[in-house]
């Protein structure tokens, strides 16, 4: 905290002082406004009937509270000639999240394990060359990834999307752990081999139960990407096995019929809910694994 | 009987970089071998070595007369205290000594045995339940060798585990250190960089610097006949003050006459018989210059020296004056009549001093 | 044997990730840079043929907006995201009461997709119900806010929906930032009695290098890898007036299926992304090796 209260305080600077206090909190009060503002009109928009967004403000609460929206996003909406709602697709990205999650969250662990506490010749490039890999833009493997999910007779499927998600977490999961460890002593590792501990056993035992908090921020960051993403989502799916942020976009771009805004909204909030919920639960690990990433580790 | 602990031109690099160079070292049941040397002298990577924590670049290692140079860490019947005394955050200190006996599978009554027998032997019984975050340095420190103790190894290995105590608890438990080792008769291996510590506790030291041993032997004759100026100056403290002289043969013994500031140069004689270069290092320690009055036993030679700074440190005091060119100490009496700036009369023991060759630093006599 | 297994389980351990990584990382790359210098068009050929994808590309109208939106997305972004993400962070560090739930506030839009972002600035951006008819309800009749439709200024949405997706991602880099600067200098500098603007403008901000380093990084990996929030804001129009290198690589890979096109420009966006990455990784990993 850059505690700035030293300066000397007489009666006129004083004045002065929380006239520029007030100033900042009404800064502060207005950005917070220009944040809140697009969820607010979503949350509003979604509860209002379509009669009421032609003729009513963007910004105003609904006159008149309906559920119909949510109803229909939910089961009835149509994503191109489905028209089942973002339901199925929910589940899809629930089906995807899980296992990707589960699975690049172990290995990382494993990853992470050895280059930080296990040093060999080539452990340092193996490091290197997944960090390389964090950053490539995704396109660059569009291609190949189509034809090899193809040849694995996984295109289009689920287990192709897991498979997909879980490969391109390793690096980031690869670096939470590595750095997380590599804070920890190696006397650490040095001890538990003369107590005569091997390697699994030295990460079962004594690793893993120091891990917790950045499991969670390397379950958070994984689940928010996997749940979140699109690009793979749209390009390695087909009609059944879309996730829901694919689905979200289809419903809202269907050209056919009356645009329905609060459907949108309402399919569009669902989609949201399952990271925000994860945001307001956990913030502290979420911006811990936002951080993590690009603070120097 | 074999030497409990045996290295015999020991290598270790890494990529092309010597850490430790042609280690010779055997000590015998019972010993407790010291390993001292600054920052970065290899001391450290040699204890790993034992440990077979860091594999060797060449050379052969036996502990209790086997083999061990390719043996991993588990099968050499060696326990270790580290640094950062590395007990395992996530167990109780119960937990943390009995792990080692736990993966070995050794029956969980037998386990509770040895861990009251060790719990005892520490007086850490009530800590038993404690995660290591809620002890105190001094109290992770005692589990640390309680983890060490529980093993009953064939070698105990120590890798400058008082260095995180502050000075106080740092000499209580050099001392209990000591009081184990005389108990248990155990044989032990201890790496430090302080050398009060090596001297106290060793029956052995091993002088180290850059990878290189500079000297091996007990601590008198570390402390009495350093192989060279590295071993004179970092051994002792204050440190053996190193003045360049001149020598000649006079008699049957030696002329050594030492430089002043003020032109007129010091003469002592040396009654030893000896073959010394024109050019030498002459090595005192201080305890070696006392004050004159109070006179001493040996070859003593009195001497006129302008005193330019006294230190009082309690049962002595320090006096520090300009000879050869160089700051020299001397210990002398708590009561001294020793001022700044005052010619005093001292007394330096010819019987004692060191002899070092300028340019190799190697001991002459 | 065991003895083996013993020493060599980390290395089968990170066995499996190595060779992952190496195909489907930079084996792919490999493969995309191969099929970039061919005539492949909705099948991959794989005679070489020099650089006439990338000729192709350049003399493409779609692409050069592509190419050129890329930087005046870019540049908008970083620059507007980066200002006000440290403003953001210096107007928290005054020991704001409530900072907790302020923070929260600013940074959530960071947990939401893209897509879902994209959709809600869509409405809220639509000429017709939207903002414009908001303000004209109010009263403001001549009141005209149609940038989403409009070819000119399309692309500034995409500006706004962004930074007001990161920004809150930048002030937390940034408060961590501030509150890592030794406390110890800031004490100095009140005793000997410089102006707290003075104290962040000469000691605070600068102290920041790296901070400011990582978040340029982060920012520019994201605006050129923007993809999802152009398909849910704009889709690429009015027209393509929005398309971004992403958006063109999609559209040739999956709907015109010129494999040839799609190549050359990921391979285009990868080089966009090394020159700027690459020698930030280099960096640090060199300084974490010594």
């Amino acid at each position: 905290m850059t505690d700035m209260s030293y300066a000397p305080e007489t009666s006129r600077s004083n004045t002065g002082k929380i006239a520029l206090r007030w100033g900042l909190y009404l800064m502060l009060g207005l950005f917070a406004l220009f944040y809140l503002m697009p969820l607010f009109v979503m949350i509003t928009t979604s509860f209002k009937s379509l009669e009421e967004i032609r003729t009513g403000d963007l910004i105003s609460l609904p006159r008149e509270v309906t559920f119909d929206a949510w109803r229909t996003a939910w089961s009835q909406a149509c994503t191109g000639i489905q028209c089942e709602g973002v339901r199925p697709f929910f589940w899809n990205s629930v089906l995807i999240a899980i296992p990707a999650v589960f699975i690049s969250t172990l290995v990382g662990a494993l990853n992470g394990y050895v280059v930080a506490q296990w040093r060999f010749r080539g452990a340092n490039l193996f490091f290197a060359l997944m960090l390389f890999g964090c950053f490539i833009p995704f396109q660059v493997v569009l291609l190949p990834m189509a034809r090899m999910l193809g040849l694995m007779g996984l295109a289009g499927t689920i287990p192709g999307l897991i498979y997909v998600h879980v490969i391109y977490g390793l690096g980031f999961t690869t670096l939470f752990f590595r750095n997380y460890y590599v804070s920890i002593p190696s006397e650490l590792t040095k001890a538990a081999k003369v107590d005569g501990a091997g390697f699994f056993r030295i990460f079962w035992s004594i690793f893993l139960p120091l891990s917790l908090p950045i499991i969670v921020v390397t379950i958070i960051w994984q689940f928010t990407q996997i749940w979140n993403d699109f690009l793979f989502g749209v390009s390695f799916s087909q009609a059944g096995t879309q996730p829901v942020t694919v689905a979200l976009n289809n419903i809202v771009n269907s050209t056919t019929g009356v645009k329905a805004y609060n459907v949108d909204m309402a399919a569009a909030i669902i989609a949201a809910l399952p990271t925000l919920f994860v945001y307001v639960v956990a913030g502290k690990y979420f911006v811990r694994g936002l951080t993590a990433g690009s603070v120097k580790g | 009987m074999a030497p409990i602990l045996e290295i015999n031109n020991l290598y270790k690099n890494y990529g092309s970089v010597e850490i430790l160079k042609d280690i010779n070292v055997a000590i015998e049941q019972g010993d407790f071998l010291v390993l001292v040397g600054p920052s970065g002298c290899g001391k450290s990577t040699l204890l790993n070595c034992i440990a077979g924590l860091e594999p060797i670049t060449s050379g052969k290692m036996a502990i209790g007369g086997q083999d061990m140079t390719n043996v991993s860490p588990k099968d050499r019947d060696i326990a270790m205290v580290f640094q950062s005394y590395a007990l395992y955050p996530t167990m109780t200190v119960a937990k943390n000594i009995t792990f080692g006996m736990k993966v070995r599978g050794v029956d969980p009554a037998t386990q509770a045995e040895k861990l009251a027998y060790v719990a005892q032997q520490l007086q850490i019984e009530p800590l038993l339940k404690r995660k290591p975050g809620q002890l105190s340095g001094g109290q992770r420190q005692r589990v640390a060798m309680g983890r060490a103790l529980v093993r009953d190894p064939k070698l105990f290995l120590f890798d400058e585990p008082l260095s995180n105590l502050d000075a106080k608890l740092r000499v209580e438990m050099r001392t209990e250190i000591k009081a184990l080792h005389q108990r248990l008769g155990a044989s032990m291996v201890y790496v430090t960089h302080d050398q009060i510590e090596a001297m106290t506790l060793a029956t052995k030291i091993v002088v180290m610097k850059g990878g290189v041993i500079q000297q091996i032997g007990t601590p008198s004759e570390i402390y009495s006949r350093p192989a060279n100026l590295f071993v004179a100056d970092f051994m002792g403290s204050p440190a053996m003050n190193l003045i360049p002289a001149k020598t000649k043969a006079s008699g049957d013994g030696v002329q050594v006459e030492i430089a002043r500031n003020d032109g007129k140069p010091i003469v002592l004689k040396d009654s030893r018989n000896m073959n010394l270069p024109e050019n030498v290092i002459l090595g005192v320690r201080p305890e070696d210059i006392v004050d004159s009055a109070l006179g001493r036993a040996g070859d003593t030679q009195e001497a006129e020296c302008v005193i330019d700074i006294v230190e009082p440190a309690g049962a002595d005091t320090f006096a520090v004056m300009q000879l050869g060119g160089k700051h020299v100490t001397a210990r002398l009496h708590a009561e001294t009549t020793a001022a700044a700036g005052v010619a005093q009369r001292l007394a330096f023991d010819l019987g004692k001093v060191s002899y070092f060759e300028p340019d190799t630093g190697l001991r002459l006599n | 044997m065991t003895k083996w297994l013993e020493e060599n389980t980390p290395k089968l351990v990170l066995a499996p990730s190595f060779v992952i990584v190496l195909i489907f990382v930079y084996g792919f790359i490999a493969w995309t840079a191969w099929v970039s210098l061919t005539r492949s068009r909705l099948l991959p050929r794989y005679e070489i043929d020099g650089f006439i994808q990338y000729s192709r590309l350049f003399e493409s109208p779609r692409w050069d907006t592509a190419f050129s939106n890329l930087f005046v997305f870019g540049f908008l972004f970083i620059v507007i995201a980066m200002i006000l993400g440290l403003t953001l962070s210096i107007l928290l560090d005054q020991n704001i009461r409530t900072e907790g739930a302020i923070r929260t506030i600013y940074l959530y839009p960071m947990a939401l997709s893209m897509i879902v972002t994209g959709t809600a600035w869509k409405w809220i951006l639509n000429p017709g119900l939207g903002l414009e008819a908001t303000v004209r309800g109010w009263g403001f009749e001549n009141f005209t806010f149609d940038w989403l439709v409009n070819p000119d200024m399309a692309i500034y949405t995409i500006v706004v929906a962004a930074i007001w997706q990161s920004s809150g991602f930048v002030m937390a880099l940034f408060l961590a930032g501030l509150r890592s600067v030794d406390q110890e200098i800031i004490k100095a500098a009140q005793v000997d009695g410089i102006p707290t603007w003075r104290v962040y403008t000469a000691i605070i901000i600068p102290s920041m290098a790296p901070i400011f380093l990582s978040a340029f990084i982060v920012l520019s990996h994201l605006a050129i890898k923007s993809f999802d929030l152009v398909i849910a804001l704009t889709g690429g129009g009015p027209g393509y007036a929005t398309d971004l290198p992403a958006t063109y690589m999609y559209a040739m890979a999956f709907s015109r299926g010129d494999i040839g096109q799609a190549a050359s420009s990921a391979m285009v966006m990868m080089m966009v992304v090394f020159t700027i990455v690459v020698p930030y990784l280099y960096s640090e990993l060199r300084s974490k090796n010594d």
